[in-house]
């Protein structure tokens, strides 16, 4: 693993036993301590709470309690600074001591063994136990990683890779027997395969501490060379086991948690003791400091209060570092209080962490490369960064950067590159959550419109359906014989004079009904209106058709009622018919007959006169003669016009055949069978008036209204038959 | 009080940019005394002339940036470049040509780049390239080894005030670009009759080396560009060498001769325009030395450290996109230029 080896430092600090910390005169517990949800407050301002009493309770999964570190009152629940680099505020229990240090009742495990896991785990999250490395995750969550998950090396981190710092260093030699239960604790949870405690070579004491401690345990202690970051938990995954955690997974998912030696004693305190997370050890160590050492120091003690009590010299202090001088930050407000995670407080002289020189220009030299733990390339990042080259930056790999520093330790330009990386990898992760946001928000969309047009879609095909079942009800005969073009416009004719006569028809028997005051005369009309729309409409379908129109189905009139029995139904096709022309061959025929007759006429007188000079004998021969001829002149001219009238009726004759599909004389059949037939029904419905019951009486009625109707309309048809060719009956 | 407000990590190695820079100017000094013991004083003159020139180049440009001067004068970066270019140049050339050619690298080859570590071509090598093709003569003289001329024979060189051709012959590689193939014409070459390349220049590149080695000791370098650099150009001139020895000059000739030391650790491994990752350096290095022995065995000239070194300055950016080291957690290196 590539690193650096900054100045230690740690003697400084190491030399002195873990001391008892200040007593301050308030207490600031911030409720996001931890990593994860903050604790939900479960006491008021004004209640007097014990040491060691939940203050706030884990809200969700992953959140820690947090506890009363001295009995006191609580007075106040607000907004205070806090531990974060920006000097933010956050929600704050502030806990005034009493002094009287009063514990709550505690319930100690002497044998952890006894409880199940379930049951341990539930201990220490209502221990408020978090890790103490640095990061301040939940123990709780990290042992509880369900029967799927084989854990194969527990690693304690015991590397305490950052100069200066030395509160693990303390812990260990001088408290590694809880430290190894705190471990056994820990191993009964995890059940790992290996258990190994990584510690960096420049601890001798710590780690002659340790195995001493561990004599008798399955506890591996591995020494590692002094070079930070190796203290990080995937350097020192990557150091113990050879495995490297994949980016963008956690170590638990190649088999291997790790916990820091601070958390292993809180362990060891929340289970053996029945201690919740009240305390920890934190380093105070710098020039500006005449009491350098470690502190055994309440949560919540504000930086002050601690600096005061290792007899800080206000004047040389230059700057304040909250964690070591790698990754820790630098405070702005020493009123902010130490949390689970303050491991140390760097006061230094401006001498001693002097302000950074101006940045010079990047040379490319590659030392940062040289030194990255993560085999990054931060030259070229720092390139992406600066130009807000986000994706090449995403490329390089920007977001496995651990943000160690040791690329800015090594860099002769002075440039704060860790300063570039979390600027980039924060407006990442804006644009990502930006990204995920809009993604959903047009996937949201998306969805909306596709059910939209889904239900668009449905309705059409729903109308579609309809209007397609309608069309083949109605259409079911005329489509049963889909035949060619040709053959579909003589079906249309057929159509239109079918409509035709039959509205005609129909307007004849409305009027000679109107004519003579019959009861249904009204219906009479109704139905020659409802005929002359059919007819229309077939017209124009013929139209259409004619026209080459796309062959929409045109739309069938619906089935006039009882047409199918009326005489005007006939089957063969016929032109359209024409008024003119009748008129035209009603007038030709009577002259036609006057003609006839009249020559008829002549022809007979003059015959007459012929038989009577014949008969006298008085006239000459040749006047008898032209007599003669004169006769003959007549009878062929009376000839004449009788052929002309024969012919001009049996073209009428050939009309009406080809008009109605019968010929006059089946009309006339046909008229008088109607006629017939319902005397007969009448007859028939006299003779049964008396004896039949009254549904019989009603069918009986109704069909000889039926056939009332259909002598009426063959009548008519009759009539319209002869009238419309001119035929005028006498 | 006012604290000191800044961000992770509060501490830093004691080193800065002028340091490494004069680290470098350091590490020439064995191969400048050489050169003085070997050529004459005419390189010294050229060294500190060319220093002068690039540093007064360098601050008015500063000025005319509004950038500030003794700041930015203050990482070495102009120094070095007049060093190696200086260096570089023949003992015999001309006050105007150091002027010339410095000044071109100081103003066009790196200030308006934008300046230390924008430039995309080794400035030292552009002011050279450019004095190469536009004085190709005043370039390609050198004197004799081991007959220097005295104080004032090259204080009037430098002034140009004596020709040249009274005091210059061949160099080893001229020498046996002449004669490559006849094997007996090269055998009575006296130029050649150094232990591995002639007289002079293979004292030069040793010293170079040394300084080379310091560099590295000093972890100023890291070892992949030389090593990289001279098996480009050594592995080639031994295969060849081994098909025809009167054609085809062996590696150790090439190693000794010419600028091949002064190149392998001074000119190709200025960061600034080298590829980047490791692997990106040691293929970066490997295509100069290789192009090096190219030209200097089929091409027109008879050295080609500044031809070479800028063709792969220019293939640097390419090399980078395709050598990303994998990261800490990756299965694979990423690759290709864009994501």
């Amino acid at each position: 693993m590539k690193g650096v080896h900054p100045a230690e430092h740690k003697a400084v600090s190491n030399q002195t036993p873990i001391a008892p910390g200040p007593r301050p005169s308030q207490l600031v517990l911030p409720l996001n301590m931890h990593l994860g949800a903050p604790a939900r407050p479960i006491v008021a301002v004004g209640d007097r709470v014990l040491k060691g009493q939940m203050l706030a309770e884990p809200a969700g999964a992953v959140s820690a309690a947090l506890h009363a570190p001295t009995s006191g009152t609580v007075v106040a629940l607000g907004p205070r600074p806090i531990q974060h680099p920006s000097g933010m505020d956050a929600l704050c229990i502030v806990l005034e001591p009493d002094g009287e240090d009063q514990w709550a009742p505690r319930q100690p495990v002497a044998d952890h063994t006894r409880l199940g896991p379930g049951k341990l785990v539930a201990m220490l999250r209502d221990a408020g136990v978090a890790g103490l490395g640095g990061a301040g995750f939940p123990t709780s969550v990290k042992v509880n990683l369900g029967d799927h998950q084989r854990v194969e090396q527990l690693i304690i981190n015991a590397v305490e890779c950052e100069p200066y710092i030395t509160a693990d260093d303390r812990l260990m030699r001088e408290r590694a027997g809880e430290i190894v239960t705190g471990i056994q604790i820990l191993q009964y949870l995890l059940n790992p395969h290996d258990t190994l405690i990584g510690i960096e070579d420049n601890k001798p004491e710590a780690i002659a501490a340790l195995r001493a401690a561990c004599a008798d345990s399955d506890i591996e202690i591995r020494v590692v060379p002094t070079k930070y970051p190796s203290g990080g938990e995937k350097q020192l995954i990557q150091l113990l086991t050879g495995k490297e955690v994949p980016s963008g997974s956690i170590p638990a998912q190649c088999g291997v948690v790790c916990q820091n030696v601070g958390t292993a004693w809180a362990v060891k305190r929340a289970v053996r003791d029945g201690e919740p997370l009240l305390s920890r050890i934190t380093t105070v160590t710098g020039d500006a400091v005449a009491r350098p050492g470690n502190y055994e120091v309440w949560l919540g003690t504000p930086v002050a209060d601690l600096l005061r009590h290792a007899g800080v010299d206000r004047g040389r202090l230059g700057r304040l570092v909250m964690g070591g001088p790698m990754m820790g930050f630098t405070l702005h407000d020493p009123s902010v209080p130490l949390v689970k995670t303050s491991n140390c407080v760097i006061a230094a002289s401006t001498e001693e962490l002097p302000e950074p020189p101006p940045e010079q220009a990047c040379i490319r030299c590659g030392a940062c490369a040289e030194v990255c733990p993560a085999n990054l390339l931060p030259q070229q990042l720092y390139w992406y960064a600066k130009t807000d080259d986000f994706e090449r930056a995403q490329h390089h790999n920007l977001m496995d950067c651990i943000e160690c520093g040791a690329c800015a330790y090594v860099c002769p330009s002075h440039i704060p590159l860790v300063q570039y990386y979390r600027y980039a990898k924060g407006e990442i992760r804006t644009q990502t959550a930006e990204q995920i946001k809009a993604d959903r928000a047009r996937e949201r969309f998306e969805a909306r419109q596709a059910r939209l047009e889904q239900e668009q879609a449905e309705k059409e095909a729903r109308r579609r359906a309809r209007l397609e079942a309608n069309r083949k009800k109605q259409e079911a005969p005329a489509d049963s014989n889909p035949g060619a073009g040709d053959e579909k416009l003589a079906a249309l004719k057929k159509e239109v004079g079918q409509a035709s006569s039959a509205y005609k028809a129909a307007v004849k028997a409305a009027k000679t009904a109107e004519a003579q005051e019959t009861d249904n005369a009204a219906e009479l009309r109704a139905r020659a209106d409802s005929l002359k729309a059919e007819a229309d409409r077939a017209k124009a379908a013929l139209r259409d058709a004619k026209a080459g129109a796309p062959a929409a189905p045109a739309p069938t009139p619906p089935p006039i009622p009882d047409a199918s029995s009326a005489p005007a139904d006939p089957a063969a096709g016929a032109p359209a018919v024409d008024t003119e022309g009748a008129a035209k061959r009603q007038k030709r025929l009577k002259a036609l007959k006057t003609a006839y007759n009249i020559a008829h006429k002549q022809y007979k007188e003059a015959h007459a006169a012929l038989e009577r000079a014949e008969r006298g004998g008085q006239e000459s021969d040749e006047a008898i003669t032209a007599m003669h001829t004169k006769v003959e002149k007549l009878k062929g001219k009376a000839n004449h016009s009788r052929d002309a009238l024969d012919a001009l009726m049996e073209q009428a004759k050939a009309d009406i055949l080809a008009r109605t599909g019968k010929d006059l004389k089946t009309l006339k059949l046909d008229a008088a069978r109607a006629e017939s037939a319902l005397r007969d029904k009448a007859d028939e419905l006299a003779r049964r008036r008396d004896t039949s019951d009254a549904d019989t009486l009603e069918t009986l009625n109704s069909e000889l209204d039926a056939l009332q109707e259909h002598a009426q309309l063959t009548r008519l048809a009759l009539k319209t038959a002869v009238e419309e060719q001119g035929l005028v009956e006498e | 009080m006012s604290l000191i407000n800044a961000p992770s990590p509060h501490t830093s190695r004691q080193s800065d940019t002028g340091a490494v820079m004069r680290q470098v100017v350091y590490a020439t000094l064995p191969g400048l005394a050489v050169l003085v013991w070997q050529f004459g004083l005419g390189s010294l003159l050229n060294v500190l002339w060319a220093v002068l020139v690039a540093v007064t180049c360098e601050a008015l440009f500063l000025r005319a940036r509004g950038k500030p001067v003794a700041f930015y004068l203050r990482d070495w970066s102009a120094v070095v470049t007049a060093v190696l270019l200086g260096l570089a140049l023949p003992p015999t050339a001309p006050w105007w040509l150091t002027l010339i050619g410095v000044g071109f690298a100081i103003v066009v080859a790196k200030q308006l780049y934008g300046g230390l570590g924008m430039n995309p071509f080794n400035p030292a090598m552009i002011g050279y390239v450019l004095l190469l093709i536009s004085f190709p003569v005043a370039m390609t003289q050198w004197i004799a080894p081991g007959e220097p001329p005295a104080l004032a024979d090259s204080l009037a060189l430098f002034l140009g005030q004596t020709p040249a051709d009274a005091f210059t012959g061949a160099t080893p590689l001229d020498t046996f670009r002449t004669w490559a193939g006849d094997a007996d014409a090269l055998a009575g070459r006296e130029i050649l009759a150094g232990h591995v390349a002639g007289p002079g220049w293979e004292t030069v590149n040793l010293a170079f080396l040394l300084g080379g080695l310091y560099l590295l000791a000093r972890r100023i370098i890291t070892w992949q560009i030389p090593v990289a650099f001279l098996v480009g150009l050594a592995l080639p001139a031994l295969v060849a060498h081994q098909v025809d020895a009167a054609r085809f000059a062996g590696p150790l000739f090439h190693l000794f001769s010419g600028g091949a030391m002064l190149g392998a650790f001074f000119i190709a491994t200025d960061p600034v325009s080298a590829a980047t990752s490791r692997l990106g350096r040691f293929i970066y290095a490997l295509l100069i030395g290789l192009l090096i022995w190219v030209i200097r065995t089929f091409g027109g000239y008879p050295d080609a450290v500044a031809f070479a070194v800028l063709l792969l300055n220019l293939a640097a950016p390419f090399i980078d996109y395709y050598t990303q080291p994998r990261a800490y957690g990756h299965r694979k290196a990423n690759k290709g230029a864009n994501p």
